[in-house]
Parts: structure tokens; C-alpha cells; sequence
């Protein structure tokens, strides 16, 4: 059963759908097996959004003079001000597990077996720990104020949550980095050995900048699987998007006409700035997998 | 079973490299089982037989890039076979060029000629650049200086390792297979510039399937198989008279 599938059946039957398979296969060839977001995708949501808009028109009183999209116009203001603090988060989370991650993962391969054992061990923990739970620990664990004597560091819970969301981030950055680091062929470490390049010197000139091109599309990656994540935050009670849109919801009086249209527009943010993101990732993957 | 550490006793009348009772496994497995050799200054020496016989972990023991389970290497007078040993000093005495090349594909071959004098041995800059120049004019790649490895033949590639190798002013060269993934035209352009170093009177040690090279570059010639030395002699010798049958088996397959 070898060359492409529409030459593995002669049933006619079969051959619509041996095409189809074929062309699915060539396309995920380029793009892999994982569900990319396309434009399609965000136009469907977009068609959600004002259809619900549409059905919520249909379903008010009419001689009510305020309408769904009125309602949210209105409400627009804070829900955004949620989103750009989620935005903020997820900036911050990720910053601090890429510094962390970093040197986990250098840890990873050191040649001290104590510094690589308890990488490897931190790394493992926290990659294999659901986010939820490791932002309820850090919530409950961290106290909301640091004191030094006369100065006092509050730790607000916004704060708390970007660590706890931190912690995966720099275990899966602790990955990308040790991954990046192996995938580099062994004939540039004993090259540089035979050069006389010190240990520290082989990682960060001659390994590590082969690594960037590597690491940057899976870190993009992680970068816009936090932001979805960022939502969580809402569940511990940190004021943002999720946050700002149920109180919204429950200012209006719990108004059932306004739950699909305001989470809808909540989606579409995500969407909005994930999906760039997302096409930049693909884009990248595809021109350095050209040439290394 | 170390002799001498002292590295001030050598001197260039001493054998350069000097290899006893080598013994080198990588776990159950012996791959190099009691070599004796000895490299004065100035020769080529050339290491030919059937693969898996050990010739280029020989090299590696050489630079300390792999460790040795038992015996004596003395480099310069040095001994490699302690734990003390300064593997950074050492290697800058002693210059590698690999089969796959290995350069730097981030760099230009400028770059990659240049990197390790200004890194490791903290030379100026400027100077560096300058000799760097010389020596990829040496190995005659004027005008690929700002080139990419990417941007080069496999026969190009492996001249600029060479330059790299040599921007350290190494006193011994070990040559591992550097033309075995050439392709026929230019292995010729490799070998001509080893020749060239080999007039220069650079000590080098290369493992080869080139038997033309050996027989016309090499002062002396040394057969391995299963870990062991077969046979050693001057080319004129070896070429025309070898005496062990393992050993005439191989030439006569492969000439």
C-alpha cells in the first residue's frame, strides 16, 4: 500500500472519499495533525455572536426601549478593561515562567546530577499538574502581604494568580528549552569541545543560538494556550474579563436574553487577539522547518 | 602506570604523541584493546582500516573528547590518562576536523574561523581577523568569507573547518574521515589543502579511506582492525609488501 491513498482502492465508490483523504493528508503534511484556528473558524463565531444578538432582538419586549447590543455597548467599556487585564497577565506570567523556564532548563542538562535531578523534578511536577489546582495552591499557600520590618508588600490576588499561572508556563518553557538544546546535532558540542570552548561558553554562543529558531514557535505556542488560560483567574475572584462580564450579567438582573451575546463578545476578543498569534506560529514553523 | 606528567621534559626530539597500551570500551564493549604508537613532529600518519575497528575513537582519545579505561596517552609529554587533567589547554594544542564538518551554521565562515581565538584564547580582535583572512585565503575561499555554511559545498565546508581548526595554531592535527562524505570532486580540493599542511611539517593524524593520500602524504601508515594495530610501516612498505593476510585482504578490496 505505498504512494498516495487515491491509488489504494479501485472501488469507485471509495474514490470521492480516497480524494478527499489524500487532500486532508497533503494539508496536514503542511500544517500537522492539530486543529489550526482558521478565518472560517472566527467568522462562525462571529456568525454566533449576531445571530444570538438577532434571536435576543426577536425575543424582547418590544416596547422596551433598550436592546441586547445596546445593553452590551454599554457594559463594552468594563468588560475590555477585564480583557486588557487579562492581557496583562498573561504578559506577566509569561515574562516570569520564561526567566524561570530558562533556567530550569539549563538546570536540565547541567553536569551536576543534584542541579539536573531536582530540574528534571521540578519540571515534571509542574508540567504534569493541572493549572487549576496549582492556581488554587498558590492562592491559599501565598500570604496577601509580605512584611520587612516597617514596609509592607501587599500581594494582591491578581498578583497571586499570575504566579500560579507562572509555574506551568515555566515548566513547559523548562521543556521547549531542554527539547531545543538535545535537537542540536552532538557533532557542534564535540566540535566546539575540540575548540577548547568552555562548557558555559559551547551553551550560550554556539548551542543556545541555534536553539532560538527552534524554541520561539512551541513558546508562541504556550503563549496563547496562557491567555485562553487566563480566564481561571476568574474562579479565585481576580477581576477580570469572565469576572466583569458575570457581574455585567447580574447588574442587568440576570437578563437570559444577554448571557450568548455577552459571552459571545468574550470569545470574540480571545479570538481576536489569540488568532494572529496563532497564523504567526504557523508561519514561522513553516519557514524555519525549510532551513535550519 | 602514568610515567611522566612533567610537561617542561618534552622536547621536539620526543615523540609528539606517544600512545602504550591504549584500552578504550564503551560499556561491555572493547573497542580499542591495547594500541601502541608514536607520532614525531612534522609526520602524517595515516590510520586506515575496516570500520568499526576503532580509528576514529583512537583520535578522540587524543583530545580527551572520549575518556580511556586504561593505558597511556602523552601528548607533548602530557599525560591524558589522569583526572586532572587541563582537557581545555590540551585541546588547544590539538586541532579536530570531522567527517560531517560541524561548523557553526549561526556563523559566516569568518565568524567560525574567528569564534574560538577571540573566545578561548582572548586575542585581539582585529588581529584575529586578519590571520582568519590568511587562512580561509590559504585554503582558497576568498570572497566566502561572509558566507553561510548553508551557503557552501560540503568540499568548501570542510575547508573553512579546517581554517577554524588551524586559527588556533594547534600543534597536531587529527583528521577524522574529513572527505568520507565528499562526493568525488571534491575530495580533491580537501586533500590538496591537507597536503599543503602536511609541507608546512604540521604533525597531523588522519583516519582516511583515501589510500592514494596515504601512500603519497604519509610518512607512516598504520592498519587497525578489531581494536588493534595489525600492522605499521612506511608506505613504500606497507603498500607493496604488508605481510598479515587480514591486512592484504583490505588492500586488495579496496585498491
Amino acid at each position: 500500500m505505498s504512494g498516495p491513498v487515491t491509488k489504494g482502492t479501485d472501488l469507485p465508490v471509495l474514490l470521492p472519499a480516497a480524494h478527499k483523504l489524500a487532500a486532508t493528508a497533503a494539508a496536514e503534511r503542511l500544517t500537522g495533525p492539530v486543529p489550526r484556528p482558521t478565518l472560517r473558524l472566527g467568522l462562525l463565531l462571529f456568525a454566533i455572536f449576531v445571530f444570538s444578538i438577532g434571536l435576543a432582538h426577536a425575543q424582547a419586549v418590544p416596547d422596551e426601549a433598550e436592546t441586547p447590543l445596546d445593553a452590551l455597548w454599554r457594559w463594552m467599556p468594563v468588560l475590555l478593561e477585564g480583557f486588557v487585564f487579562n492581557i496583562a497577565i498573561s504578559f506577566i506570567a509569561m515574562m516570569m515562567g520564561t526567566v524561570v523556564g530558562t533556567l530550569l532548563g539549563l538546570g536540565q542538562i547541567s553536569l551536576m546530577p543534584a542541579v539536573r535531578g531536582s530540574s528534571w523534578f521540578v519540571t515534571q511536577f509542574f508540567r504534569n499538574a493541572p493549572w487549576l489546582v496549582l492556581l488554587f495552591l498558590v492562592m491559599l499557600l501565598v500570604p496577601f502581604e509580605f512584611r520587612f520590618g516597617n514596609t509592607v508588600i501587599p500581594f494582591p490576588g491578581w498578583i497571586k494568580a499570575t504566579i500560579g499561572l507562572a509555574l506551568p508556563v515555566m515548566a513547559n518553557v523548562s521543556e521547549i528549552v531542554r527539547g531545543a538544546i538535545n535537537s542540536v546535532p552532538s557533532g557542534q558540542w564535540e566540535s566546539s569541545e575540540s575548540l577548547a570552548f568552555s562548557r558555559r561558553q559551547t551553551i550560550f554562543s554556539i548551542i543556545l543560538p541555534q536553539c532560538y529558531k527552534r524554541m520561539i514557535p512551541p513558546w508562541m505556542n504556550l503563549y496563547a494556550i496562557l491567555t485562553m488560560a487566563t480566564v481561571l483567574a476568574s474562579i479565585v475572584g481576580v477581576d477580570e474579563m469572565m469576572t466583569q462580564t458575570r457581574r455585567a450579567l447580574a447588574a442587568e438582573g440576570g437578563a437570559t436574553q444577554l448571557l450568548v451575546p455577552f459571552y459571545s463578545f468574550v470569545l470574540i476578543c480571545f479570538f481576536v487577539y489569540c488568532y494572529p498569534i496563532a497564523r504567526l506560529t504557523i508561519r514561522l514553523e513553516r519557514r524555519f522547518a525549510v532551513k535550519l | 602506570m602514568a610515567p611522566d606528567t612533567a610537561v617542561t621534559s618534552w622536547t621536539p626530539d620526543q615523540p609528539i604523541v606517544k600512545i602504550t597500551d591504549l584500552h578504550k570500551s564503551f560499556g561491555e564493549f572493547e573497542v580499542l584493546s591495547g594500541i601502541d604508537m608514536s607520532v614525531m613532529k612534522g609526520d602524517v600518519v595515516c590510520i586506515i582500516g575496516p570500520s568499526g575497528s576503532g580509528k576514529s575513537t583512537l583520535l578522540r582519545c587524543v583530545n580527551a573528547l572520549v575518556d580511556i579505561q586504561k593505558g597511556s596517552i602523552l601528548v607533548e609529554g602530557q599525560e591524558i590518562n589522569t583526572p586532572g587533567l587541563d582537557k581545555l589547554a590540551l585541546r588547544r594544542k590539538v586541532g579536530m576536523v570531522f567527517q560531517q564538518y560541524n561548523l557553526f551554521p549561526h556563523k559566516t565562515a569568518l565568524q567560525n574561523v574567528m569564534m574560538a581565538p577571540v573566545m578561548v584564547l582572548k586575542q585581539d580582535k582585529a588581529e584575529v581577523e586578519d590571520r582568519a583572512r590568511k587562512l580561509l585565503a590559504k585554503v582558497r575561499l576568498v570572497g566566502k568569507e561572509d558566507a553561510y555554511p548553508g551557503e557552501l559545498s560540503g568540499g568548501q565546508q570542510q575547508r573553512v573547518a579546517i581554517a577554524r581548526s588551524l586559527a588556533m595554531g594547534p600543534d597536531l592535527m587529527l583528521f577524522d574521515e574529513v572527505t568520507a562524505a565528499l562526493d568525488p570532486e571534491t575530495v580533491k580540493e580537501v586533500l590538496v589543502t591537507i597536503r599543503e599542511l602536511a609541507e608546512d611539517n604540521m604533525t597531523c593524524m588522519l583516519v582516511t579511506h583515501e589510500m592514494g593520500f596515504a601512500r603519497e602524504v604519509g610518512d607512516h601508515v598504520y592498519f587497525t582492525d578489531q581494536g588493534r594495530i595489525i600492522e605499521h610501516g612506511p608506505p613504500s612498505d606497507f603498500f607493496t609488501s604488508a605481510k598479515d593476510p587480514r591486512t592484504r585482504e583490505f588492500l586488495s578490496q579496496i585498491l
